[in-house]
């Protein structure tokens, strides 16, 4: 549903179905809608028929990159002899995006029921929920519903009988965007310094201690349940037609200068300018949407005419010059100096920049001094490219992509909205120079 | 209104890392003062991170839960706090304090009673999460940013995106969330706090 709004009709609720009603938190709540009859299901199925069903049903990442997830799982070798983990990101910390926070909230039996499945089927016996630390409600949510799980014996040493151990523990952040990142998360587990690791080796192959590991994020695993239960086909009903290469619903957090801001639940394809105008019920009274971020901040900037374009699945997005990310919608409207927002949005990178690698540690400083400048009045024409210019140094360069993600607010907007930079500049003060008599 | 004009815009953005010791830390632990040592053999919090330490094939992993119980005993992780969690998990104290400097919400210096974070990322600050800042620092006498009230009651600080975007502007106080909140409403959520 809209969480915190009515459900829209036109909304396909899964995963939101029951975020307001706090009787599906509790363990007998969740039983009665359901609950739990998927890992039963999928305790007694062989863990690589598990793999293949989410592999069918197309089921893509939804923390931001969009990987499949079933190719995801079957890197995990399970005769290898070793020690298997699996980590569930939810450290939700990219600026737009509130989703992971809403499942927990009210539904962290279905976080549970994802994580639980989820081990088995990457041959894990121990999963830790990686939260973070501002996530207060959240995290007791999910250690509750954890409590209640291991007393019923669904996790534990026998999980549900099986004879398999299911071990599921929370570990609670302590306040870094970067700890989202999957590398720098297993070093935060391990009791280090948020900072990412150099790719290879990879996860599957050498994780969190050392070991084969894989990361979800909380809305991926939130939605294994649903399709272990009704099958990949029944999953991938909800695509467009011309593009199955994005399957199932999607959760987009809205927010900023819109009418109604919060969660919405839609088929994967749904058309952005409807969702926009009919669901979250267009811009405030005597405004106009000026631009739009749809997945996160760390997405390029949309023009208001290529949001109207847009259809709410992976390639949609691409195909209007930004990406699905982690579906957090930014709304900034004509009352807004956007330059100050791109501005703000440098200054978070700058801030959150683990500062292993030089791009990005100049990089996001240098873009935010400068950006802070022009907005100060005091920018020169040279700024903008020099502003293109880091970008470019930014990109790609590093070891994560955290440095890429300062540059592309920025330099999208420049592109698509120069003439606001421009403004800004031109209003530059002038230094008046007596004339001589 | 260009941002220009704008004076929040040219506030200092002092924020967690940076926080500084109040003229008058008598609230909270002392600086200087005596340490009481949060895992003494037999006590709750040991018993908690026995636990804790049996979750995970290394002891080094229990660090950032053995940090938290620090700060929820203390207030604060001073020296001796990092001293301790070095010495029960076999680190050294220059490897606790690398890790506790990288997280913004360890605190290394007592802060007021009443610690208020308010999200001011460009999600929030497009819904005027700077006169939400304002009206804070105005109502709790707070001089500036990141710095504690006279009667170690308040400190204010902005922080990075909560993860409540939709619900602009939200703050934390403490460990508690609120939503929604405006620059009209800060009084009223003050004279809750005791
Ligand atoms: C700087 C940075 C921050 C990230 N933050 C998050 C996050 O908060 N939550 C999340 O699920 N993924 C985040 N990711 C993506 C993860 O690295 C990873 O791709 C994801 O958790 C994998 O899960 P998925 O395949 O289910 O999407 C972040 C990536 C980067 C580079
Ligand atoms: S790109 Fe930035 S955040 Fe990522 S590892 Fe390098 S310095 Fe750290
Ligand atoms: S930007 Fe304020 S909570 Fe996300």
């Amino acid at each position: 549903m809209g969480y915190p709004h009515t459900p829209h009709e036109r909304e396909t609720v899964l995963l939101s179905k029951y975020f307001g009603d706090p009787e599906a938190r509790t363990l007998d709540g969740w039983k009665k809608r359901g609950g739990y009859a998927a890992l039963k299901q999928a305790l007694g199925t062989p863990p690589g028929d598990i793999v293949n069903v989410v592999k069918a049903s197309g089921l893509r990442g939804r923390g931001g990159a969009g990987f499949p997830t079933g190719v995801k799982w079957s890197f995990m070798k399970l005769d290898d002899g070793k020690p298997h983990y699996l980590c569930c990101n939810a450290d939700e910390s990219e600026p737009g995006t509130f989703k992971d926070r809403e499942i927990m909230r009210w539904t962290p039996h279905a976080l549970v029921e994802g994580c639980a499945i989820g081990s088995y089927a990457i041959g894990a016996e121990t999963c830790y929920i990686y939260i973070r630390g501002e996530f207060t409600e959240p995290t007791l949510r999910v250690e509750k519903a954890l409590e209640e799980c291991y007393a019923a014996g669904i996790l534990g040493k026998n999980a549900m009988g099986s004879g398999k151990t299911i071990n599921i523990y929370v570990h609670r952040g302590a306040g870094a965007y970067i700890c989202g990142e999957e590398t720098a998360l297993m070093n935060s587990i391990e009791g280090r310094r948020g900072n990412p690791r150099i790719k290879p080796p990879f996860p599957a192959v050498s994780g969190v201690f050392k070991s084969p590991t894989t990361i979800n994020n909380v809305e991926t695993l939130a939605a294994v349940p649903h399709i272990l239960t009704n099958g990949a086909d029944w999953y991938k009903q909800w695509m467009r037609p011309d593009n199955p290469k994005s399957t199932g619903t999607k959760l987009f957090s809205v927010c900023g200068n819109i009418q109604k801001p919060g969660n919405y639940e839609v088929a994967m394809g749904f058309p952005f300018k409807d969702f926009l105008y009919d669901l979250c019920g267009g811009p405030l009274p005597g405004r106009k949407f000026k631009a739009i971020i749809p997945g996160g901040i760390s997405v390029p900037i949309q023009t208001v005419e290529e949001a109207d374009a847009s259809f709410m699945d992976y390639e949609g997005f691409v195909a209007q010059g930004t990406m699905l990310g982690s579906g957090g919608v930014i709304v900034i409207d004509d009352a807004q100096n956007l330059v100050k927002q791109i501005a703000r949005a440098a200054r978070f990178f700058a801030h959150e920049s683990c500062a292993q690698c030089t791009q990005c540690r100049e990089g996001t400083a240098w873009t935010t001094r400068i950006l802070e400048r022009i907005v100060a009045g005091e920018g020169t024409p040279e700024d903008l490219d020099t502003l293109l210019d880091i970008g470019e140094n930014m990109t790609g360069k590093t070891i994560c992509v955290l440095s890429d993600s300062c540059a592309t607010p920025v330099s999208s907007g420049i592109k698509k909205f120069r003439a606001d930079f421009e403004a800004l500049i031109k209003k530059k003060k002038v230094h008046l120079v007596p004339a001589v008599a | 209104m260009s941002a220009s004009d704008d004076p929040a815009y040219f506030r200092m953005h002092r924020e967690a890392g940076d926080l500084r010791a109040p003229a008058d830390a008598s609230h909270g632990d002392h600086e200087h003062g005596p340490y009481t040592p949060v895992f003494t053999p037999g006590s709750a919090r040991r018993k908690e991170l026995d636990d804790v330490l049996s979750r995970y094939p290394t002891k080094m992993a229990a660090l950032l839960p053995a940090l938290w119980m620090v700060q929820h005993e203390r207030g604060w992780v001073s020296d001796d706090g990092m001293a301790e969690v070095a010495q029960v998990l076999e680190l050294t104290p220059a490897y606790v304090k690398g890790v506790v400097t990288f997280y913004t919400m360890y605190h290394q210096h007592p802060v007021g009673r009443h610690f208020i974070q308010v999200c001011t990322t460009s999600p929030c600050n497009v819904c005027g999460a700077d006169n939400v800042v304002e009206s804070f620092l105005k109502h709790t006498g707070c001089q500036e940013l990141g710095q504690t009230s006279a009667d170690g009651k308040y400190t204010v600080i902005e922080v990075e995106c909560l993860g409540a975007c939709g619900f602009a502007t939200p703050i934390m106080i403490n460990e508690d969330f609120v939503e929604s909140v405006t620059p009209e409403r800060v009084p009223e959520i003050l004279s809750e706090l005791e």
